[in-house]
């Protein structure tokens, strides 16, 4: 029993980290009905940010407080992905607006090996490990839960709060909402529809960047194919809670986090992967619409 | 006349102010995207830390490009754009004459390409040739063939798959194993190959049969994905990461390429080379090719083909007009596949190794990307982007001079993907229908009239 919930509580964590990815691909995918195939080499870039503020804040300025490093680490990371995201919005997607579907797609996939291969050229090809930032790991009833996963759970939990108070209550999120549900008619209706979109990019960059600091912090390695499989599990994550739902994508990735660490678990830790990549097939086979989301309605 | 004069002048400083203030711009973003990355690089030390590398000059370097790069953009390259659109529009519109070239492009190409092996060997030699022979020659092939079997599922059916490496993985080994397990023949096994993977084409297809658009492409990425983690964690089959080696040599009418006295060197009364298997392999990828092309302009005309280029277009007219269109998509799957199973033991044969390595995701992009370029549905489109695509990245390797421009440390075959992908994104920006931008039209009434691309919505042709 105390060996199930110990999955259970490192399957949250891991499912955090993957459901703050999914809101990325979910509100780009919500708005603009793409899918934005970058986004978890952007993730995996916010990962690498967050990394060389680690080096900078231990190799020029010593004695920083570890909150502090962490919140630091975090926010660059999240002002370069967003400002990343940003510019690829800008150069590989807008220009393709309005043309055939494929296209940003095409420019997606094509900006996703520039972002890895920028990275490995940049950085160099090998894994970069980090020493522990934190290290303390309480015993809750039999239960080794570490600080690491407190932070993890904590910092999502108030990133959604955020997140879900702007798209639900903000002139933002309204002026969001609106071109989610028709882009020509909320632009008509003064809507800054090139704007709206833009900030929809920067905002989900912001959170795949804490994500990408989180797992960092959480596995205390980066390299520069992470963006891949975290990323196509994201997207597992918002297709299963339903593309297009925020709350969707958050529960999504618990579950898929949830289903990977039990996997692992009880069967065998080889084919973890295949068991997540099954879920995506499974799920948009028999229920394309997902937990939460509306089921399309084909107009002719 | 003076007035008109401080007109032009005045419009001219403005220009170049706003091409002064976009600059400045540019130089701050390009600051800020490259600042982290650029400027500082993670290394390891002898104790096995990170350590940070400091690069400032490098970072000033980008900075200054893209200043100078806008600027240039701004002031002069899009005002000379905007002129030349003009003179376009006001000139009248001229019938062009097709040039002999361009109308017998497609034979001119198969006789140079059936005429591309003696004349490399005569320019550099026997064993000068080796590499054009084989990393230009058979490995752009091998890319054309998966590419004009991708086309049939992308380009004519409308089916956008991201998996297809799976298929050329499926061939791949189907070969390797029954050949090392079994010791059956290539020529044997060559249809096997198509045979098995045309079936995990309808396996893979029948499930997604509901799917459209982008939620097709993610799960026959997932799909593509799940072979690859199959053929790694197999082991006692696969030899998993290790892959399977020692796989056996084609041989042409049961004559080998090897060094023994019946092999083909001694019994031509040739000097003993690995050319002539090189050779022999890209003939046998030549035939291959135009075995996919002509099945593919075949099937065009055949009803099936026919049904596949309605189901691109408009699947709901597709079914009302009575096509089956469950059978549509799938012999689509599954003739793709085969196309891919096919160059998968090819692949298999020439390289003589095979590891998961060689199907990654990455490689679908690249064969999908090759299809989108040249423009889903024309097959020189596709042949011309895969040889300016690989072709275009194969020749960095050879680029030597680089290394006395950057420095001996200079490695250019690590830019190769990243040129690619630019190149991906910058191509599909500036030409969205491909290198070849209009089609003929498979069915016509009376008269064909060529579609051009700014009127096709997903692909027409």
């Amino acid at each position: 029993m105390e060996y199930f919930v110990q999955q259970l509580v490192n399957g949250l964590t891991l499912g955090s980290i993957y459901g703050m990815i999914a809101i990325g691909y979910t509100m780009v995918y919500g708005i603009i009905g793409m899918i934005n195939f970058a986004h978890g080499d952007i993730f995996m870039l916010g990962g690498f940010a967050a990394l060389i503020v680690f080096l900078i804040l231990t190799s020029f300025i010593a004695g920083v407080p570890v909150v502090l490093a962490l919140l630091l680490m975090m926010i660059v990371a999240m002002l370069a992905a967003s400002l990343w995201n940003w510019t690829i919005e800008r150069v590989a997607y807008r220009p393709l607006r309005g043309s055939f579907r494929l296209a940003p797609l095409i420019t997606a996939i094509g900006m996703s090996i520039v972002l890895s291969n920028f990275i490995q050229v940049t950085q160099g090809p090998r894994n970069k490990p980090i020493p522990p930032l934190v290290s303390s790991v309480y015993d809750v009833f039999g239960i080794a839960i570490s600080l690491k996963q407190i932070i993890i759970i904590i910092i999502t939990a108030i990133l959604l709060s955020v997140f879900w108070y702007i798209v639900n209550r903000t002139p933002l999120g309204r002026a969001q909402r609106a071109t989610e549900q028709d882009r020509k008619m909320a632009a008509l209706l003064g809507v800054d529809v090139d704007r709206t979109i833009s900030v929809t990019f920067i905002m989900g960059a912001a959170l795949a960047a804490v994500a990408g600091t989180m797992y960092l912090m959480y596995y205390g390695v980066v390299v520069f194919t992470d963006g891949f499989v975290p990323g196509v599990k994201a997207f597992t994550a918002a297709v299963l809670g339903g593309i297009g739902s925020l709350p969707g994508a958050v529960l999504g990735g618990l579950l898929i986090g949830l289903i990977e660490s039990l996997w692992s678990a009880y069967f065998t830790i080889d084919y973890k992967d295949v068991a997540t990549f099954s879920i995506l097939a499974i799920v948009l086979i028999f229920k394309p619409s997902g937990i939460l989301g509306r089921p399309e309605v084909e107009k002719v | 006349m003076a007035n008109i004069a401080s007109t032009t002048a005045s419009a001219g400083t403005e220009v170049t102010a706003r091409a002064l203030r976009e600059s400045v711009f540019a130089g701050l973003i390009t600051l800020g995207l490259f600042v982290l990355f650029v400027g500082l690089k993670t290394d390891q030390n002898i104790r096995n830390e990170l350590i940070l590398t400091q690069r400032w000059g490098l970072l000033a370097i980008f900075v200054i490009i893209a200043m100078v790069g806008r600027f240039l953009m701004v002031a002069y390259v899009q005002p000379w754009l905007a002129r030349r659109k003009a003179a376009k529009a006001a000139a009248p519109e001229v019938a062009k004459e097709e040039s002999f070239f361009s109308r017998n492009f497609s034979r001119i190409a198969i006789v140079a390409l059936i005429l591309y092996p003696p004349v490399i060997v005569a320019l550099f030699g026997i064993q000068g040739s080796l590499k054009w022979v084989d990393n230009f020659g058979i490995q752009i092939l091998i890319y054309v063939m998966l590419a004009w079997g991708l086309n049939i599922v992308v380009g004519l059916a409308g089916l956008l798959d991201l998996g297809y490496v799976a298929f050329y993985a499926v061939g791949a080994y189907s070969y390797a194993l029954l050949s090392t397990y079994f010791g059956l023949s290539f020529w044997v096994l060559l249809p096997v190959a198509g045979l098995l993977a045309a079936c995990w084409g309808l396996v893979l297809g029948f499930p997604v049969l509901r799917l459209r658009g982008d939620y097709l492409a993610i799960v026959t990425l997932a799909f593509g994905e799940i072979i690859r983690l199959v053929l790694i964690n197999w082991t006692e089959v696969t030899k998993g990461t290790f892959g399977v080696s020692g796989i056996a040599k084609a041989t042409l009418f049961g004559i080998k390429f090897d060094a023994s006295k019946d092999g083909f060197a001694a019994l031509m009364g040739l000097p003993i080379s690995s050319v002539y298997y090189k050779i022999f392999l890209f003939y046998l990828i030549l035939g291959l090719c135009l075995i996919t092309a002509f099945v593919t302009i075949r099937m065009r005309r055949m009803p099936i083909g026919r049904a596949w280029e309605a189901l691109r277009e408009d699947e709901i007219a597709c079914k009302s007009l009575g096509i089956n269109t469950v059978t549509t998509k799938l012999t689509a799957f599954a003739m793709g596949a085969m196309f891919g199973g096919i160059a998968g033991s090819f692949f298999a044969v020439r390289q003589g190794f095979v590891s998961p390595e060689s199907f990654v995701f990455l490689e679908s992009a690249v064969i999908l990307a090759i299809v989108v370029l040249g423009g889903m549905g024309s097959l020189t489109g596709i042949a011309v982007a895969a040889v300016v695509m690989i072709g275009g990245t194969e020749i960095l390797r050879e680029l030597a001079f680089l290394k006395v421009i950057f420095g001996p440390n200079f490695t250019p075959e690590l830019y190769r993907m990243l040129i690619f992908g630019l190149a991906m994104v910058v191509v599909m920006v500036w030409k969205p229908r491909g290198f070849v931008g209009s089609r003929e039209p498979t069915a016509f009434l009376r008269e064909r009239k060529a579609v051009s691309g700014s009127f096709t919505k997903e692909g027409h042709g």
